[in-house]
């Protein structure tokens, strides 16, 4: 029978693991966003 | 190395799986640079002459060929090296591949620093291609393994860094380029020292993270369903088995076909919109409608691989050959209408379908070949994206041509190339209809493995 062992909590490395590649590309597409607005510009 | 091997990535009992993705996009938002690299030709035309090319300095066509090598060498590797990443784990494939692809910029540096090509071919073309080709593949088995009850989202989120690292590498090598750029001299070794350096810290990131679940894992409250569905198996084809099937080959053609269809369209997207709408859509709209298109296609790849959980992937394949039909066919009349939005509606949606091409295919062949080498496999028909990256530029280019040399106007000029795309779809659309499940008979033998586990 396979041994319980305490579940860690993970929170803290999820926001740091998604941050880490979330805030560059949030970044890179609101770049992009401006970008494309150019179309509906006059 | 022995943090490099496959058993010390096997994740401890209720590690949180929704940390992998996190470390395939570290790698998928790094090698997605390759869609930016067109940010680098002009700066790279005027490294002797500084405020206009010099008659020493590169020409764009010897330029082009640094991002053909690259993409050449992104379906060799893959191919080649697919069984490799497949049993070494995740972690050794992140690793070279980091190092293959920070390498790769490091070199082509110096290669403009003595001002040779060939030195910036065999960096970034051969080396860094070898790094786009191992880093592509490295985790897509992992997360299928991981997400075995979304195996389409799991890889379309991957993916979907891929068409998002350019949105971040464009930007960021303009500013850079300008940082190092002095009156005498244009900063383009440098801005390739500095992506290398980010982009190996970056990938370093993604391979120390990601995990293998332990043999017999399953998420929880995950139930694999009792009567395995018809076109979803539960078996595994070995790699090299897979190319003697039938339904190996249908997909490279489904997957050859619908980004043929894209790839010539996003290629020729500013210019085609211009000539189409002369007057109407600027040069700078152009950008914008490319940049949109960009988005679109970033998006298309996670929410077309996500729809693909719920409908199936021969469904969702279905979908994107019937509504591009429609919508290729729709083209030309918007033209004739003059309706700007429904020109940009229909391309977008198209272009939306491209994307999710790309990223749910692996979970299409987790279904039909199952999950042990699906990561090999699909390295394998990445050879159809180099197919479709000749065909559609091409197709696209010779028939404009065509129709202008034989004194058709510009406006009308994608006409026909938009009825080519469509009927491209048609042969897609039955390719796709013809895929059945595998035969008994290329299943592998050993079969008592755990399908959902890490295997030795």
């Amino acid at each position: 029978m396979q041994q319980q062992t305490p579940r860690k909590n993970y929170t803290l490395e999820l926001i740091l693991a998604w941050s880490f590649v979330g805030i560059p590309l949030a970044w890179g597409v609101i770049q992009t966003c401006i970008n494309a607005a150019k179309l509906f510009s006059k | 190395m022995s943090f490099l091997a496959r058993e010390r990535t096997i994740a401890p009992p209720g590690y949180n799986r929704w940390l992998i993705p996190p470390a395939a996009l570290c790698v998928h938002l790094c090698i997605g640079q390759a869609y930016a690299f067109s940010v680098f030709n002009l700066p790279m035309t005027k490294l002797i002459g500084i405020a206009k090319s010099a008659p020493t300095d590169w020409k764009l066509t010897e330029l082009g060929w640094i991002f053909s090598l690259a993409i050449f060498f992104l379906g060799v590797s893959a191919a080649v090296f697919g069984r490799w990443v497949e049993e070494g784990g995740p972690r050794r494939a992140m690793f070279a591949a980091a190092l293959c692809w920070s390498g790769g910029f490091f070199v082509a540096a110096l290669g403009v620093y003595v001002h040779n090509i060939w030195i910036i071919y065999l960096g970034y073309g051969v080396l860094g291609g070898i790094g786009l080709g191992v880093g592509y593949i490295s985790p897509v088995s992992t997360l299928i393994k991981w997400f075995p009850d979304r195996p389409g989202m799991a890889t379309g989120m991957a993916i979907m860094g891929f068409g998002g690292g350019a949105f971040i590498a464009s930007p960021l090598s303009v500013w850079l380029m300008h940082r190092f750029t002095t009156p005498t001299h244009i900063g383009v070794p440098e801005t390739f020292l500095c992506l290398g350096a980010i982009y190996l810290c970056f990938m370093m990131v993604g391979a120390a993270i990601v995990r293998i679940p332990a043999p017999g894992w399953k998420p929880e409250g995950y139930v694999a369903p009792a009567q395995p569905k018809r076109l979803i198996t539960t078996r595994d084809v070995y790699v090299y088995q897979a190319l003697r099937t039938p339904q190996f080959w249908l997909i490279w053609w489904v997957l050859c076909l619908n980004v043929t269809a894209g790839i010539g369209v996003l290629g020729q997207a500013s210019a085609m919109s211009q000539e189409m709408f002369p007057g109407r859509i600027t040069a700078v709209a152009a950008s914008g409608f490319v940049g949109l298109m960009s988005l679109f296609n970033m998006a298309g790849r996670f929410v077309w691989a996500s729809t693909s959980d719920f409908i199936g992937r021969r469904n969702t394949y279905f979908v994107f050959f019937v509504l591009g039909f429609i919508l290729y066919c729709t083209v030309p009349y918007t033209g004739k209408a003059g309706s700007v939005a429904g020109f940009v509606a229909c391309f977008l949606v198209i272009i939306s379908m491209y994307g999710g091409g790309f990223a749910t295919v692996p979970a299409y062949l987790k279904d039909i070949f199952g999950t042990r080498y699906v990561g090999a496999i699909h390295g394998l028909l990445l050879t159809a994206w180099s197919a479709a990256g000749i065909f559609g530029p091409v197709i696209v280019n010779y028939m404009r041509q065509y129709q202008i040399d034989h004194n058709v106007p510009k406006a009308q000029a994608y006409n026909l190339t938009m009825y080519v795309m469509a009927s491209l779809l048609v042969i897609g659309f039955f390719c796709n209809f013809f895929v059945k499940a595998v035969n008994e008979r290329h299943y592998m033998k050993d079969d008592a493995k755990d399908t959902y586990g890490a295997t030795a």
